[in-house]
C-alpha cells in the first residue's frame, strides 16, 4: 500500500513542484544540503574505496529525485500527517515504537527496491547504492520535514551512512538509534505542525473558504492538535506541557463564554438593528451615540453615587444636626410644596443631591471615609476620566477609516460603495436609490463642465449677506439670555414669591425656546448660500453649534456675576453672622450655659453660590429634557397623528403635501445630546446628582425616540451615511468637554469656596484639601516630596519637557505624512507609467494588427488561396487586444 | 429555541463559533431565521448535518436582503453550485462575511465576487454597467452610465488592461472611506 501511494505520487510530484510557494528556498537548502551529503559519501566510502567520479556523477539524479520528494513529502506530510500514522515514521509514539520499527524498516526496503528498479546502470554496484538509497531515504524523510534543521540532519546522515556502509544486519538498532534522534527532531517539527494547526483554527473565520471546507478544515486541525499535543514533551516537561495546554483550552473556553455573555450584555441592540433597517445607518448612528453616550454616564454616575452620595447619606450627620443640613424656619413652610421641590428648592436643595449638604468633617463614619478629598477627586477624576474615553474614543475611530482623504476614486467609490447594505425597508431603499442617481447625475455634470460659470459675484454677495445674518441672530441669542439672566437676578433680588412661573423659569424657557428656533432660522438662511448639501450640513452643525455655545457661555457668565454678587452677599452675612454669635452668647450666658442649644433652623447662613450654581444647571438640564420630549410628542406623534387621520377628510393630501411627516433629524438631535452632556460635565461638580438625572434622561430618551422614530418618523429623503462623520461629532464633543471643565475649573481653583456649606467649608481654596490630608494622613517624607515635586522649579521643565515632546511627535508625524503623500504620488506615476506602456504595447499591437491585416489583404488580392492567411491573422488577432480598447 | 440541545450538539456550536464572527447565541437565532424560511424544508435537528438546500428564490425575499439592488448575487457568490442555491452552511457564511465584526478583507474578497457578475474574476465594463443600473434603477441614459463606467475604470484601473482585477479593486475599496457595511 504505502509503495503504491509513493510512486504515485512520485509521478506527479514533478508537476506540482512548481506551485511551491517556498519551492526556491527549499531547493537551496536542498543544494547546500547535498553539497555536504556528497562531503559524507566521499568520507563514508573512502575505506571501500569507491570513486568519487561516480558519485558526483550520480548527484544530478540523485538531488532531482530527492528534491522532488522532499516536496511532494512536504506537502504529504502537511495534509496526512495523522493518517500516516502507522506506516510513516513521522510518530514520536513511544508505544508502538517498535511497530514503527519494522514498519520503517520495510518501507525502506520498498525504497531501496524502487530506486533499484529506477535506476539501471547502477544495478551493477550495488552495496554502496543501497548506502546512497538509505541515506536518499533518510534526508527524504527528514529534509521533507525541516530544512533548517540542516546540521542536525547531516550529522543523522553521516551517522546512518556510517551504520549502512559498515554492516546489513545492523538495521534493528541503526534504525532504533534514528529513532532517538528522528524523535527529537521530529518533535520540533511537530509542535511547530501543531502551532501552524493552532494558528489555522484562530484564524479560520477570515478565510474566505466555503463553510463546508472550513468545518472540514477545522475537524481535521482540531484532531490533529488533539491527537499530538498529548504526545508533545517528554519526562517532567510532558507533564507540565499537557498541564499547559489543558490550562489553555479552559481558558479559551471561558474567552469564549465571556465574549458571549458580553454581546449579550450588550443593551437595545435589537432595537438599534431594527431601527438601522428602517432608517439606514446614519439614524442607527444616533442611537449607537446614544448608547455610547449611556454607557458613560453610567460610569460617571457609578463614581458619584458610590463614593459621594452614599457615604454621605449612610455615614455623614444625619438631616437637620447641623444648620446646612436643615431647612431654614423662613423657608420651611413651603419646603415640602412640589413647586419648590420641582424648582430643586426646600427639601431638595438640602439633601445630598447638592454641594451645600455635604459637611467639612474630614473623616465620616466607621470607615473613616474621607469625605472631602473623596468629593474633590471624583470631581477630578470625572473629568479625566470623561476626557480619556473621548480620546480613546476618536482614536480609535481614527485608526478604522484609513485616510481616505484622496479623491482619485470617485466614480468607484460612488458604485461601489454608495448602497447601505443595511437598509431593509422599502421606502428608505426607494429614497436612497433616488440619492445615488441624483449623486451620480451631479457628479456628472460635474465632470462633464468643472468650471461652471456662475455669478460668482452673486453668490459671494449672498454668502456674505448670509454669514452676517447668522452672526446678528447669535449675537442677538446672546445679548437676550444675558438680558434674561440679569432680570432673573434682579426678581430674585427682590425675592421670587411676588412673580408668576414665566419669571421663575424665564432663563430656561428663553434658552430652550432660542435652541428650537435659531436652527430653522438658520436652515432659512443656509438656502441663500447654495452649497453642496453636504457642506450645507456642515455649516449648519458649525453654526447650531456656535450658537448653544455662544448661548451656554452667556450663562456662564451671568452665572459668574450672580456667584459675586452672592460672595459679596455672604460678607455681610459673616458680618451679621459674629454679631449675632456675640448677642446669643450674651443672652444665654447670663442664665445658664447648658441651654438648650439654637435649633440649626434658626442659625442665619450665607447663601452659598456652590449649590446655586447646581441648582442651575439642574434646572437648566431637567427644562431641556422636558423641551425635547414636548417637542417630539407635538411636533413628531401629534403631527403624524393628524396628518394621518386627517388625510381622508383634507383637501390635499396630507401625507405628500404640505405637513406630512416629520424625519429624523440626527446632526440636530446629537448636538443636543452633546450640549446636555456639557452641561453634565460643568455642573458635576456642584450637584452629584447631575450624572444620575442625565443617566434617567438617556435612558428615557433611548425608548421614547425608538418608539418615536418607528411611529411616526420618515426615512430621510437625503439618505447619507454616517459612519465617516462619527469623529466629527466626537471631536465635537471634546471641544464641549474642553469647553466646559474650564468653567469648573477656574471656579475650583480661583473662587474660595462658602464659609459655611459643603465639603470644603473653612478653607480658603478648595484643592487645599489635598495639601490637608498630605499633612495629616501621610508620612512627614511623602509631603515633602510631593512639596519638591509641585515647586515651580520642578514643574516648569516637566510642562517644558512635554511641549518639547508633543512638538516632537507631532514634527514626525508630519515628516510621515509627508513621506506618506510622497510614496503615493510616487506609486500613482508609475502607475501612469505603466499605463503609458500598456497603451504603447496595445498601440504597437493594434499598428501590428493593422500590418498584418493589411498584408493579409493584399494578399488575398493578391493571391487566391487566402484560406491559410486569413487563419493565421485570426490567431494573431487572438494574442493582441482587441482595438476598441486602445 | 428553548431546547438548544435539539438543533446542534456542543461541538457543532463550538465548530460554528470558530468559523465565523457569531456568538452560540447568534448561531441559534440564524438557524430559527432559516428554518422560517421553509418550515417544511428545514428540520429542526441539526444534528446529523441534513442536506437541506433552500432555493435563492426564499433567501432573496428575507427582509435583510429584499431591498438589497444586488441580492441576487449575494446569494449566489456564497452558494456553493453558484446558483444561489444555500445550504445552511452557506446561509451563515453569508451572514457571517456581511456581519459588522467581519474584517475588511474578507469583505472585499466576497465585495469582489458580487460585483463579478459574469463571474471571470474580473470586473469589466459589463459588470460596471449592470452595477450602476441595479444602483440607479436604470435612471441614467445610456450615455451617462458609459461615461461613468469609463471614468472608473480609468480611476481604478492601474494596470491598463480596461477592467478591475482583484488587486486593482482590493486597492481602491481599502481606502474608500465608508466602505464598512
Amino acid at each position: 500500500m504505502p509503495r503504491q501511494k509513493l510512486i504515485a505520487t512520485e509521478s506527479d510530484v514533478s508537476v506540482e513542484v512548481e506551485t511551491e510557494d517556498n519551492a526556491e528556498t527549499a531547493d537551496r537548502g536542498l543544494e547546500e544540503e547535498s553539497s555536504e551529503v556528497v562531503a559524507c559519501h566521499k568520507t563514508a566510502r573512502r575505506g571501500h574505496g569507491r570513486s568519487a567520479s561516480k558519485v558526483k556523477e550520480k548527484k544530478p539524479q540523485e538531488v532531482q529525485a530527492r528534491r522532488s520528494k522532499v516536496k511532494e513529502k512536504r506537502k504529504v506530510l502537511r495534509d496526512q500527517c495523522k493518517e500516516e500514522d502507522g506506516q510513516n515514521e513521522d510518530v514520536p509514539k513511544r508505544s508502538n515504537n517498535h511497530r514503527n520499527k519494522r514498519t520503517k524498516t520495510e518501507q525502506r526496503g520498498d525504497f531501496k527496491r524502487k530506486t533499484k528498479d529506477e535506476g539501471d546502470e547502477e544495478r551493477s554496484n550495488i552495496s554502496p547504492q543501497e548506502g546512497g538509497t538509505e541515506l536518499r531515504v533518510k534526508i527524504k524523510t527528514k529534509g521533507a520535514k525541516k530544512l533548517k534543521k540542516r546540521e542536525e540532519k547531516v550529522e543523522t546522515s553521516r551517522a546512518l551512512s556510517r551504520f549502512s556502509s559498515e554492516s546489513e544486519e545492523l538495521s534493528e538498532e541503526e534504525s532504533e538509534e534514528q529513532k532517538e534522534v528522528l524523535t527529537q527532531e521530529e518533535l520540533e517539527i511537530l509542535k511547530e505542525a501543531v502551532e501552524e494547526k493552532k494558528k489555522l483554527i484562530a484564524n479560520l473565520r477570515a478565510k474566505p473558504w466555503p463553510m463546508k471546507k472550513k468545518l472540514i478544515t477545522l475537524r481535521e486541525s482540531q484532531e490533529f492538535v488533539e491527537k499530538y499535543e498529548g504526545a508533545l514533551g517528554k519526562g517532567k516537561g510532558r507533564k507540565f506541557y499537557a498541564y499547559k495546554v489543558l490550562m489553555v483550552k479552559k481558558w479559551m473556553k471561558f474567552q469564549r463564554d465571556f465574549e458571549n455573555f458580553k454581546t449579550a450584555c450588550i443593551p437595545w441592540e435589537m432595537k438599534i438593528k431594527e431601527i438601522e433597517s428602517h432608517f439606514g445607518s446614519s439614524v442607527a448612528s444616533y442611537f449607537i451615540f446614544l448608547r455610547w453616550m449611556y454607557g458613560m454616564n453610567m460610569i460617571l454616575f457609578g463614581l458619584t453615587f458610590g463614593l459621594v452620595m452614599v457615604p454621605e447619606a449612610l455615614m455623614g450627620r444625619p438631616y437637620g444636626s447641623v444648620p446646612r443640613k436643615t431647612v431654614p424656619r423662613s423657608e420651611q413652610a413651603s419646603a415640602m410644596d412640589f413647586a419648590v421641590l420641582w424648582d430643586f428648592g426646600g427639601y431638595a436643595q438640602y439633601s445630598v443631591l447638592f454641594y451645600g449638604y455635604y459637611s467639612d468633617q474630614r473623616a465620616v463614619g466607621w470607615l473613616k471615609f474621607r469625605m472631602p478629598l473623596s468629593y474633590f477627586l471624583v470631581g477630578v477624576g470625572t473629568v479625566a476620566y470623561s476626557y480619556m474615553v473621548v480620546i480613546r474614543t476618536m482614536a480609535r475611530n481614527a485608526n478604522r477609516d484609513g485616510g481616505g482623504d484622496d479623491t482619485s476614486f470617485n466614480f468607484s467609490w460612488k458604485m461601489f460603495t454608495s448602497w447601505d447594505y443595511l437598509i431593509g425597508n422599502p421606502e428608505t431603499a426607494d429614497n436612497k436609490f433616488a440619492s445615488i442617481t441624483t449623486n451620480f447625475k451631479e457628479s456628472i455634470v460635474e465632470e462633464q463642465e468643472s468650471h461652471k460659470d456662475e455669478n460668482i459675484h452673486l453668490t459671494w454677495f449672498l454668502r456674505v449677506l448670509a454669514n452676517f445674518l447668522v452672526l446678528c441672530c447669535l449675537a442677538g441669542s446672546g445679548y437676550l439670555i444675558y438680558f434674561v439672566v440679569r432680570r432673573s437676578q434682579k426678581f430674585a433680588l427682590e425675592g421670587l414669591e411676588n412673580y408668576g412661573w414665566w419669571e421663575r423659569n424665564e432663563v430656561n424657557m428663553v434658552m430652550s425656546l432660542l435652541g428650537m428656533f435659531c436652527p430653522m432660522l438658520f436652515d432659512v438662511i443656509s438656502s441663500l448660500e447654495n452649497y453642496h448639501p453636504r457642506i450645507a450640513l456642515q455649516w449648519q452643525l458649525g453654526r447650531i453649534f456656535a450658537l448653544f455655545l455662544g448661548n451656554l457661555y452667556t450663562f456662564i457668565i451671568a452665572l459668574m456675576d450672580e456667584i459675586n454678587l452672592k460672595r459679596k452677599e455672604e460678607e455681610v452675612v459673616k458680618y451679621n453672622m459674629t454679631i449675632w454669635e456675640a448677642s446669643l452668647y450674651n443672652g444665654t450666658a447670663a442664665d445658664n450655659a447648658t441651654t438648650a442649644p439654637v435649633d440649626p433652623a434658626d442659625v442665619p447662613r450665607g447663601p452659598c453660590w456652590e449649590t446655586m450654581v447646581g441648582q442651575e444647571f439642574v434646572r437648566l438640564i431637567v427644562s431641556d429634557t422636558m423641551t425635547t420630549y414636548i417637542t417630539l410628542l407635538i411636533g413628531d406623534f401629534l403631527r403624524a397623528v393628524f396628518v394621518r387621520f386627517f388625510n381622508y377628510c383634507w383637501c390635499w393630501d396630507l401625507e405628500y403635501g404640505f405637513p406630512s411627516y416629520s424625519e429624523f433629524d440626527v446632526s440636530g438631535n446629537v448636538l443636543g445630546l452633546i450640549f446636555n452632556q456639557g452641561m453634565i460635565w460643568m455642573g458635576a461638580f456642584y450637584a452629584p446628582c447631575l450624572p444620575a438625572l442625565n443617566v434617567l434622561r438617556l435612558h428615557v430618551s433611548m425608548y421614547l425616540q425608538c418608539w418615536a422614530v418607528m411611529c411616526c418618523n420618515v426615512p430621510q429623503e437625503r439618505v447619507f451615511k454616517a459612519s465617516g462623520s462619527n469623529n466629527f461629532y466626537m471631536a465635537m464633543l471634546l471641544v464641549i468637554l474642553f469647553l466646559s471643565t474650564l468653567p469648573a475649573i477656574y471656579t475650583i481653583v480661583s473662587v474660595p469656596p462658602s464659609f459655611d456649606c459643603g465639603p470644603f467649608s473653612g478653607k480658603n481654596r478648595m484643592y487645599d484639601v489635598i495639601q490637608e490630608t498630605l499633612q495629616s494622613d501621610f508620612p512627614a517624607w511623602f509631603g515633602k516630596v510631593f512639596n519638591y515635586a509641585s515647586n515651580p522649579g520642578l514643574v516648569l521643565p516637566f510642562i517644558l519637557v512635554m511641549v518639547l515632546a508633543i512638538y516632537y511627535l507631532q514634527s514626525t508625524s508630519k515628516t510621515y505624512k509627508a513621506a506618506n503623500l510622497d510614496l503615493k504620488k510616487k506609486l500613482q506615476t508609475q502607475n501612469e507609467e505603466n499605463k503609458k506602456k500598456n497603451k504603447k504595447a496595445a498601440l504597437k499591437a493594434e499598428a501590428e494588427l493593422e500590418e498584418a491585416r493589411n498584408a493579409a489583404v493584399s494578399k488575398q488580392e493578391r493571391n487566391v488561396c487566402s484560406q491559410q492567411s486569413r487563419m493565421e491573422t485570426r490567431t494573431f488577432c487572438e494574442g493582441v487586444p482587441p482595438p476598441g480598447d486602445v | 429555541m428553548g431546547n438548544k440541545q435539539t438543533i446542534f450538539t456542543d461541538e457543532q456550536l463550538d465548530a460554528y463559533q470558530d468559523c465565523t464572527f457569531f456568538t452560540r447565541k447568534e448561531i441559534l437565532r440564524l438557524h430559527g431565521r432559516y428554518h422560517e424560511l421553509a418550515p417544511h424544508l428545514v428540520p429542526m435537528d441539526y444534528t446529523n448535518n441534513p442536506d437541506v438546500k433552500l432555493p435563492s428564490a426564499l433567501i432573496v425575499n428575507m427582509p435583510e436582503l429584499k431591498e438589497n439592488p444586488f441580492r441576487n448575487r449575494i446569494v449566489e457568490s456564497f452558494s456553493e453550485d453558484g446558483l444561489g442555491n444555500l445550504s445552511f452552511n452557506d446561509f451563515v457564511d453569508m451572514f457571517s462575511v456581511l456581519s459588522e465584526t467581519a474584517p475588511k478583507e474578507l469583505k472585499a474578497i466576497y465585495a469582489f465576487k458580487i460585483y463579478d457578475f459574469n463571474t471571470d474574476n474580473f470586473i469589466c465594463k459589463e459588470d460596471l454597467e449592470k452595477t450602476l443600473n441595479k444602483l440607479t434603477r436604470e435612471e441614467l441614459t445610456p450615455e451617462e452610465v458609459n461615461l461613468v463606467c469609463e471614468k472608473a475604470i480609468e480611476e481604478t484601473d492601474m494596470d491598463g488592461d480596461n477592467k478591475l482585477s482583484y488587486d486593482d479593486f482590493e486597492n481602491m475599496i481599502s481606502r474608500a472611506p465608508d466602505f464598512l457595511r
